[in-house]
Protein backbone atom coordinates (compact mmCIF):
# COMPACT_ATOMS: atom_id res chain seq x y z
CA UNK A 1 0.00 0.00 0.00
CA UNK A 2 1.57 3.47 -1.27
CA UNK A 3 0.35 7.25 0.66
CA UNK A 4 -1.80 7.69 -2.53
CA UNK A 5 -4.56 5.12 -1.49
CA UNK A 6 -8.30 6.62 -1.09
CA UNK A 7 -9.98 5.55 1.44
CA UNK A 8 -13.43 6.10 2.99
CA UNK A 9 -15.68 4.77 6.13
CA UNK A 10 -19.12 4.88 5.88
CA UNK A 11 -21.96 3.69 8.67
CA UNK A 12 -25.24 3.30 7.09
CA UNK A 13 -28.37 1.47 8.72
CA UNK A 14 -29.32 -1.37 6.78
CA UNK A 15 -27.96 -5.31 6.41
CA UNK A 16 -24.69 -6.78 5.09
CA UNK A 17 -27.10 -9.02 2.97
CA UNK A 18 -28.66 -5.82 1.45
CA UNK A 19 -25.16 -3.50 1.46
CA UNK A 20 -23.82 -6.64 -0.73
CA UNK A 21 -26.93 -6.74 -3.69
CA UNK A 22 -26.79 -2.89 -3.43
CA UNK A 23 -22.87 -3.38 -4.39
CA UNK A 24 -23.48 -6.00 -6.84
CA UNK A 25 -26.85 -5.97 -8.82
CA UNK A 26 -27.28 -3.70 -11.78
CA UNK A 27 -30.86 -2.84 -10.68
CA UNK A 28 -29.33 -1.05 -7.40
CA UNK A 29 -26.19 0.33 -8.72
CA UNK A 30 -28.53 2.61 -11.46
CA UNK A 31 -30.46 3.70 -8.11
CA UNK A 32 -26.92 5.74 -6.66
CA UNK A 33 -24.13 5.32 -9.21
CA UNK A 34 -25.70 7.99 -12.12
CA UNK A 35 -28.22 5.40 -13.88
CA UNK A 36 -24.65 3.05 -14.63
CA UNK A 37 -25.41 -0.45 -13.94
CA UNK A 38 -22.49 -3.15 -13.05
CA UNK A 39 -22.18 -6.41 -14.45
CA UNK A 40 -20.47 -9.65 -13.54
CA UNK A 41 -20.95 -13.09 -12.47
CA UNK A 42 -18.61 -12.13 -9.36
CA UNK A 43 -16.87 -15.35 -10.02
CA UNK A 44 -12.83 -14.59 -9.17
CA UNK A 45 -10.92 -13.85 -12.64
CA UNK A 46 -14.34 -13.24 -13.90
CA UNK A 47 -14.74 -9.60 -15.71
CA UNK A 48 -16.91 -6.79 -14.03
CA UNK A 49 -18.44 -3.71 -15.82
CA UNK A 50 -20.29 -0.81 -14.89
CA UNK A 51 -22.06 0.16 -18.20
CA UNK A 52 -23.87 3.96 -18.42
CA UNK A 53 -27.41 4.35 -19.41
CA UNK A 54 -26.57 4.25 -23.00
CA UNK A 55 -24.81 0.73 -22.69
CA UNK A 56 -21.49 2.33 -23.30
CA UNK A 57 -18.63 1.28 -21.01
CA UNK A 58 -17.33 3.49 -17.84
CA UNK A 59 -14.87 1.44 -16.71
CA UNK A 60 -13.94 -2.31 -16.43
CA UNK A 61 -12.25 -4.98 -14.08
CA UNK A 62 -11.67 -8.40 -12.84
CA UNK A 63 -12.80 -9.48 -9.69
CA UNK A 64 -9.90 -10.36 -7.54
CA UNK A 65 -12.31 -11.59 -4.89
CA UNK A 66 -16.37 -12.14 -3.58
CA UNK A 67 -17.25 -13.50 -0.36
CA UNK A 68 -20.72 -12.65 0.22
CA UNK A 69 -21.64 -10.31 2.23
CA UNK A 70 -18.24 -9.52 3.31
CA UNK A 71 -15.48 -8.77 1.19
CA UNK A 72 -15.62 -7.52 -2.82
CA UNK A 73 -12.56 -7.12 -4.05
CA UNK A 74 -11.75 -6.12 -8.40
CA UNK A 75 -9.48 -4.19 -10.25
CA UNK A 76 -10.76 -0.97 -12.19
CA UNK A 77 -9.71 0.04 -15.41
CA UNK A 78 -11.46 3.39 -16.67
CA UNK A 79 -12.59 3.57 -20.54
CA UNK A 80 -13.70 6.84 -20.68
CA UNK A 81 -12.40 10.28 -18.68
CA UNK A 82 -15.90 11.17 -17.76
CA UNK A 83 -16.33 12.90 -14.26
CA UNK A 84 -18.61 14.25 -11.90
CA UNK A 85 -20.65 17.11 -12.62
CA UNK A 86 -18.36 20.35 -11.67
CA UNK A 87 -15.10 18.28 -11.59
CA UNK A 88 -12.45 20.69 -12.36
CA UNK A 89 -9.53 18.50 -11.33
CA UNK A 90 -7.11 16.28 -13.02
CA UNK A 91 -8.63 13.44 -15.83
CA UNK A 92 -7.65 10.02 -16.96
CA UNK A 93 -5.73 10.31 -20.11
CA UNK A 94 -6.36 7.53 -22.26
CA UNK A 95 -4.14 7.41 -25.12
CA UNK A 96 -2.37 6.44 -21.90
CA UNK A 97 -3.35 4.01 -19.78
CA UNK A 98 -2.50 3.37 -16.53
CA UNK A 99 -2.19 -0.12 -15.25
CA UNK A 100 -5.39 -0.89 -13.17
CA UNK A 101 -6.08 -0.08 -9.52
CA UNK A 102 -7.48 -2.21 -7.27
CA UNK A 103 -11.11 -1.44 -5.53
CA UNK A 104 -11.92 -3.36 -2.49
CA UNK A 105 -15.22 -2.99 0.09
CA UNK A 106 -15.39 -4.35 3.13
CA UNK A 107 -18.19 -5.07 5.20
CA UNK A 108 -19.05 -5.34 9.11
CA UNK A 109 -21.76 -5.75 11.46
CA UNK A 110 -21.47 -2.30 14.19
CA UNK A 111 -23.62 -2.23 16.78
CA UNK A 112 -26.97 -3.60 14.72
CA UNK A 113 -25.98 -1.40 11.74
CA UNK A 114 -23.52 -2.22 8.77
CA UNK A 115 -20.04 -0.64 8.61
CA UNK A 116 -18.52 0.23 5.30
CA UNK A 117 -14.32 0.66 4.36
CA UNK A 118 -13.67 1.29 0.63
CA UNK A 119 -9.95 1.26 -0.20
CA UNK A 120 -9.24 2.31 -3.32
CA UNK A 121 -5.09 1.61 -3.87
CA UNK A 122 -2.28 0.59 -6.29
CA UNK A 123 -2.65 3.29 -8.39
CA UNK A 124 0.49 4.59 -10.50
CA UNK A 125 2.88 7.14 -8.75
CA UNK A 126 1.25 10.48 -9.78
CA UNK A 127 -2.38 8.89 -11.25
CA UNK A 128 -4.52 10.31 -12.89
CA UNK A 129 -7.18 7.94 -12.28
CA UNK A 130 -6.97 8.97 -8.33
CA UNK A 131 -7.94 12.66 -8.22
CA UNK A 132 -11.19 11.65 -10.04
CA UNK A 133 -12.14 8.41 -7.94
CA UNK A 134 -11.42 10.57 -4.96
CA UNK A 135 -13.76 13.17 -6.05
CA UNK A 136 -16.11 10.47 -7.49
CA UNK A 137 -16.55 7.78 -4.42
CA UNK A 138 -18.11 10.27 -1.85
CA UNK A 139 -21.01 11.17 -3.98
CA UNK A 140 -21.44 7.52 -5.18
CA UNK A 141 -21.34 6.41 -1.12
CA UNK A 142 -23.37 8.69 0.26
CA UNK A 143 -25.84 8.55 -2.58
CA UNK A 144 -26.06 4.55 -1.58
CA UNK A 145 -25.86 5.15 2.02
CA UNK A 146 -29.21 7.74 1.45
CA UNK A 147 -30.55 4.99 -0.98
CA UNK A 148 -29.87 1.52 1.56
CA UNK A 149 -31.56 4.19 4.06
CA UNK A 150 -34.89 4.45 2.38
CA UNK A 151 -34.72 7.84 1.49
CA UNK A 152 -35.01 9.35 -2.13
CA UNK A 153 -32.72 9.51 -4.57
CA UNK A 154 -29.86 11.78 -3.63
CA UNK A 155 -28.89 12.80 -7.10
CA UNK A 156 -31.64 11.93 -9.72
CA UNK A 157 -30.61 14.00 -12.03
CA UNK A 158 -26.45 12.79 -12.71
CA UNK A 159 -26.31 10.55 -15.83
CA UNK B 1 -24.68 6.17 13.91
CA UNK B 2 -21.06 6.31 15.21
CA UNK B 3 -20.52 9.64 14.72
CA UNK B 4 -22.73 12.94 15.10
CA UNK B 5 -21.98 16.22 13.63
CA UNK B 6 -21.16 17.94 17.23
CA UNK B 7 -18.26 15.23 17.13
CA UNK B 8 -17.40 16.18 14.00
CA UNK B 9 -17.22 20.12 14.55
CA UNK B 10 -15.50 18.91 17.66
CA UNK B 11 -13.01 17.58 16.53
CA UNK B 12 -12.29 20.27 14.42
CA UNK B 13 -12.29 23.01 16.30
CA UNK B 14 -8.64 22.18 17.19
CA UNK B 15 -5.41 24.06 14.92
CA UNK B 16 -3.64 20.78 15.96
CA UNK B 17 -6.28 18.49 14.48
CA UNK B 18 -6.75 20.35 12.04
CA UNK B 19 -3.10 20.29 11.07
CA UNK B 20 -2.90 16.88 10.73
CA UNK B 21 -5.75 16.39 9.06
CA UNK B 22 -3.92 19.06 6.05
CA UNK B 23 -0.87 16.72 6.65
CA UNK B 24 -2.98 13.69 5.67
CA UNK B 25 -4.06 15.81 2.95
CA UNK B 26 -0.87 16.35 1.96
CA UNK B 27 0.23 12.93 1.92
CA UNK B 28 -2.53 10.31 3.07
CA UNK B 29 -2.07 7.17 5.17
CA UNK B 30 0.98 8.14 7.24
CA UNK B 31 1.84 6.55 10.40
CA UNK B 32 1.83 7.71 14.07
CA UNK B 33 5.83 8.47 13.71
CA UNK B 34 5.51 10.55 10.43
CA UNK B 35 2.65 12.30 11.41
CA UNK B 36 4.34 13.24 14.73
CA UNK B 37 7.28 14.89 12.95
CA UNK B 38 7.49 18.42 13.02
CA UNK B 39 4.28 18.85 14.92
CA UNK B 40 5.08 21.36 18.01
CA UNK B 41 3.02 18.62 20.35
CA UNK B 42 4.26 15.67 21.98
CA UNK B 43 3.99 12.16 20.44
CA UNK B 44 1.03 11.81 23.54
CA UNK B 45 -0.44 15.27 22.41
CA UNK B 46 -0.50 13.66 18.77
CA UNK B 47 -1.90 10.17 19.68
CA UNK B 48 -4.56 12.05 21.63
CA UNK B 49 -6.13 14.37 18.94
CA UNK B 50 -6.23 11.28 16.27
CA UNK B 51 -7.84 9.05 18.71
CA UNK B 52 -10.53 12.35 18.79
CA UNK B 53 -10.23 12.87 15.26
CA UNK B 54 -10.76 8.83 14.86
CA UNK B 55 -13.94 9.40 16.55
CA UNK B 56 -15.70 11.31 14.30
CA UNK B 57 -14.44 9.51 11.93
CA UNK B 58 -12.53 12.09 9.82
CA UNK B 59 -9.20 9.38 10.53
CA UNK B 60 -9.15 5.89 9.75
CA UNK B 61 -6.36 3.14 10.38
CA UNK B 62 -5.53 0.95 7.79
CA UNK B 63 -3.55 -1.57 8.92
CA UNK B 64 -0.74 -2.63 6.41
CA UNK B 65 1.25 -5.81 7.78
CA UNK B 66 2.18 -4.43 11.01
CA UNK B 67 1.96 -0.86 10.17
CA UNK B 68 -0.56 1.09 11.29
CA UNK B 69 -1.49 3.53 8.67
CA UNK B 70 -3.81 6.78 9.43
CA UNK B 71 -6.16 8.13 6.37
CA UNK B 72 -8.47 11.03 5.90
CA UNK B 73 -11.69 9.73 5.71
CA UNK B 74 -13.90 12.46 3.60
CA UNK B 75 -17.18 11.05 4.58
CA UNK B 76 -18.08 13.69 7.83
CA UNK B 77 -16.93 16.63 4.97
CA UNK B 78 -19.00 14.85 2.57
CA UNK B 79 -22.15 15.27 5.00
CA UNK B 80 -21.48 18.98 5.71
CA UNK B 81 -21.54 19.05 2.00
CA UNK B 82 -24.26 17.52 1.21
CA UNK B 83 -26.34 19.60 4.21
CA UNK B 84 -25.16 22.73 3.67
CA UNK B 85 -23.50 23.59 0.25
CA UNK B 86 -24.98 20.26 -1.36
CA UNK B 87 -28.23 22.15 -2.72
CA UNK B 88 -26.35 24.61 -4.76
CA UNK B 89 -24.74 24.15 -8.12
CA UNK B 90 -21.44 22.91 -8.12
CA UNK B 91 -20.35 24.68 -10.71
CA UNK B 92 -21.35 28.17 -9.96
CA UNK B 93 -19.70 27.56 -6.27
CA UNK B 94 -16.51 26.67 -7.75
CA UNK B 95 -16.64 29.84 -10.26
CA UNK B 96 -16.66 31.58 -7.17
CA UNK B 97 -14.17 30.31 -5.68
CA UNK B 98 -11.80 30.56 -8.74
CA UNK B 99 -12.62 34.04 -8.91
CA UNK B 100 -12.07 34.85 -5.46
CA UNK B 101 -8.61 33.01 -6.08
CA UNK B 102 -7.81 34.92 -9.04
CA UNK B 103 -8.56 38.25 -7.25
CA UNK B 104 -6.54 37.69 -4.67
CA UNK B 105 -3.32 36.56 -6.39
CA UNK B 106 -3.22 39.90 -8.14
Amino acid sequence: MTATDFVYVTYIDTTPEQLWQALTSAEFTRQYWGQRGIQSSWQTGDTVQLLKEDGSLDWSGRVLEATPPKRLCYTFDPATDDEMPGYQGARVDLTQPEKPSRVTFEIEPYLGKVKLTLIHDQFEPSSKVLPGVSNGWPVILSGLKSLLEGKSSLFPDWR
Amino acid sequence: MKTDMNDIFKALADPCRRELLDRLTEKNGQTLGSLCQRMAISRQGVTKHLALLEAANLVVVVWHGREKLHYLNPEPIQQIHQRWIGKFEPQRLQALATLKQALEEK
